[in-house]
């Protein structure tokens, strides 16, 4: 794995929206087929990170890079992040009025992937496939995007997105919160089935372990006021589900980064 | 070489903006009088009756002051000293389009008209200034006894038909635009259905002004006899202009008991274009009138379909969407006026302004005291989407009669950065993922018209959003 170039590199990266200091200095380094996860209390900086991946127009970077393959995404438009294999689950999915589900797919299907993906049964036999994964009827389809949907509905439609779009870099902004367990469980299957096993990699935000006990991360993250003050393996997650954000600050204030 | 600059500037993206040679065989000098009224009576060898009903329309426009609301700015630039009442490019209504001037029929070609009509029309009219240059209806639907005539041929050969329902619905002295549009009235569709007929696909109607300085003043006769039914669909272009054009149509719908008219129009008038239109159906006992109005273009639009539901158990459905940019002004709506028992009526409307463009919903509901359980729903929804674009909303409910169920939604938005980071997020560039929500919004609008309507009503979106991300 050392000998791999990473997937993703991020460098020291300090930003902030308008005067409001975020991020102070994230270093994380992503390998082909690894799954880390980002963990963190609210106001932490976990979803900045995720929006300033994708490139979220709003946040200011004042220095550090964020390369993908060895391309510098800070250079690029969030469309074409996402056409160089950016994806971003968002936390909280947009509802589009009128935008039918199975129109947006097949559109952002041959934005990212290209014209030929989008068509036949290359398209309709992935879409049936991965719809039947996540327990989703074909009704679905002539809905429109995000709108009246439940929270566990929203979640299953960004994974669907996710297995359609086959991303290089799925980062999953919060993706478990309000899913019931079997929500978690059959996202997590569908985690797994797209990146385990290829050149691939995911970045999973959540506050909660629970996600983590299906997926099994290669590494854990810690922020805390925008910095990643510790970095670890699965077994970090439940230590922090025991004792909490406290025990871990505790901890660094004793003995300097873990 | 600056003027070709000044007309690229002028036309920007509205592709329809083109306009052939001139070379019109009957061209009127600008300008309204008594006589330019009688004239055009004569040129069309029109019966007394007519020739007196448009001199008394034109006496009633004269006295008639402009309407002392809409956008009374706008109204008040329009001198109709300037305006050329009459212009006749072909001297006859053909029924092949290889009989049509060349230059003319090459204009409908770009339209794409006699495509549309070979796939999925039940019969065309193609207007070109004042007067139809083309004509067609299927052969099975005239052997039922169908008319689809344009209205001058129609007062020709069914004059007894036309003198029984002409302003019946529409009365000249209804406003100023409708008596100007008795006064010089030409073109325009004449449609029966004979009692029980169903015209299953569309007819279609295209009006085109190419001239400077016209107006197209049609007028549209539709009567839906006992149990029939009909979809009659209308687009309009012009080329664009600096100078101002007039368009003021009027059309009247009768709908007998049982039957059904559906009337879809998609207007895009190029920026130059005044359209003030008025439109309106008298709905029989348990008859169904629908207005399923599209606005993307003009300068200024005062139209506001309207339903009269005159029969028990008669329904009205007015569907519209407007689009407003830079220096336009749609100010759009619906009445319907609920005058008999147990009819049930439903509006929505939707509009965007953007570029300093300005949008008005303009409603009038009413429920008289006799009619009893009555149902109405309001729904109008504006999409904004920048800081100097303008909406507006004047809905008007009178209800004498409790027993009616009203329903009234409201809503005005803006299109997020958050909903456009999403889109973008997914492999869109900012313009398409402002087209993709855009489209959403009139999607309501557009599921109800022919597919091909609405595929070219999403293309029109889409070219109205590029370049307006700066």
């Amino acid at each position: 794995m050392e000998s791999k170039t990473p997937l993703l590199e991020i460098v020291n990266l300090h930003a902030g929206i308008e005067d409001n200091k975020i991020l102070n200095g994230i270093n994380i380094e992503i390998g082909p087929g690894e799954i880390h996860a980002i963990m963190g209390r609210n106001g932490s900086g976990k979803t900045t990170t995720a929006n300033i991946i994708m490139g979220h127009p709003d946040f200011d970077i004042e220095e550090g890079k964020i390369n993908l393959n060895g391309i510098n995404l800070l250079e690029l438009e969030p469309w074409e992040r996402a056409k160089n294999g950016v994806f971003l689950s968002f936390q909280y999915p947009q509802a589009v009025p009128g935008l039918q589900v199975g129109n947006f797919l097949k559109k952002s299907v041959a934005s990212i992937r290209g014209a030929d993906a989008a068509k036949g049964v290359n398209f309709r036999g992935l879409l049936k496939d991965s719809m039947k994964e996540l327990n989703m009827p074909s009704s679905f389809l002539s809905r429109y995007v995000n709108d009246g949907f439940s929270g566990g509905e929203k979640k299953r439609f960004e994974i669907l997105q996710m297995m359609l779009l086959q991303p290089k870099l799925a980062i999953l902004d919060e993706t478990d919160s309000g899913l019931d367990i079997d929500g978690i469980k059959t996202v997590a299957t569908g985690i797994n089935s797209a990146i385990r096993g290829t050149d691939s990699g995911a970045l999973i935000i959540t506050h909660y372990s629970r996600i983590l006990d299906h997926v099994k991360p290669d590494k854990i993250h810690v922020l805390i006021d925008g910095k990643i003050v510790a970095t670890g393996d699965a077994s970090l997650a439940n230590d922090l589900e025991e004792n909490g954000y406290d025990w871990l600050e505790n901890k660094i204030k004793s003995e300097g980064e873990v | 070489m600056e003027s070709s600059q000044e007309a690229r500037e002028v036309i920007g993206d509205y592709k329809a903006g083109w306009h052939d040679s001139e070379n019109s065989t009957i061209r009127f000098d600008a300008g309204l009088s008594e006589q330019v009224v009688r004239d055009i009576s004569e040129i069309k060898n029109e019966p007394n009756w007519m020739t007196e009903i448009r001199v008394k329309a034109y006496k009633h426009f004269v006295d008639r002051p402009m309407p002392t609301w809409g956008n009374m700015g706008m109204l008040k630039n329009i001198d109709f000293e300037k305006v050329c009442y009459y212009l006749r490019s072909s001297k006859a209504t053909e029924n092949d389009w290889d009989e049509v001037p060349e230059e003319i029929r090459n204009t409908f070609d770009k339209l794409g008209i006699p495509d549309a009509e070979q796939k999925w029309l039940s019969g065309v009219t193609a207007q070109y200034e004042s007067e139809a240059v083309y004509h067609s209806i299927r052969d099975d639907l005239v052997a039922q006894g169908v008319i689809f005539l344009d209205m001058d041929s129609g007062l020709r050969e069914y004059p007894d038909l036309v003198k029984k329902w002409f302003c019946s619905v529409v009365p000249y002295s209804d406003n100023k635009f409708s008596a100007l549009n008795t006064a010089v009235w030409s073109g325009g569709s004449f449609i029966y259905v004979p009692k029980g007929v169903h015209v299953e696909m569309p007819v279609q109607a295209y009006f085109r002004i190419n001239a400077k300085n016209i107006g197209q003043f049609e007028r549209t006769l539709i009567i839906a006899d006992e149990g029939s039914s009909i979809h009659y669909v209308e687009g309009c272009t012009a080329p664009t202009y600096s100078t101002d054009s007039l368009h003021s149509a009027v059309v009247e719908l009768i709908a007998l008991p049982g039957s059904h008219i559906r009337y879809s129009t998609v207007q895009n008038w190029s920026a130059n274009v005044y359209n003030l239109v008025t439109k309106r159906g008298i709905a029989h006992e348990n008859s169904k009138i629908e207005w399923v109005d599209g606005n993307i273009g003009s300068k200024l639009t005062m139209k506001y379909p309207s339903v009269i539901l005159k029969g028990e158990g008669s329904h009205a459905e007015v569907i519209s969407v407007a689009y407003s940019g830079k220096g336009q002004h749609q100010d759009a709506g619906a009445k319907i006026h609920h005058l008999a028992s147990n009819t049930t009526s439903k509006i929505l409307s939707k509009s965007i302004s953007k570029d300093g463009g300005r949008g008005t919903y303009r409603g009038m509901v009413t429920v008289s005291s006799k009619a009893e359980n009555c149902k109405l729903n309001v729904v109008c929804d504006a999409l904004i989407l920048d800081e100097k674009s303008r909406s507006d909303t004047y809905p008007t409910m009178e209800v004498s009669n409790s027993t009616a169920k009203c329903e009234h939604e409201a809503s005005v938005s803006k299109v997020s950065d958050d909903q456009l980071f999403y889109l973008m997020s997914r492999g869109h560039t900012e313009e398409e993922a402002l087209a993709l929500i855009v489209n959403g919004f009139f999607e309501p609008f557009t599921r109800e018209l022919p597919m091909e309507y609405a595929v070219e009503l999403n293309k029109l979106m889409a070219l109205e959003m590029e370049g307006s991300i700066g």
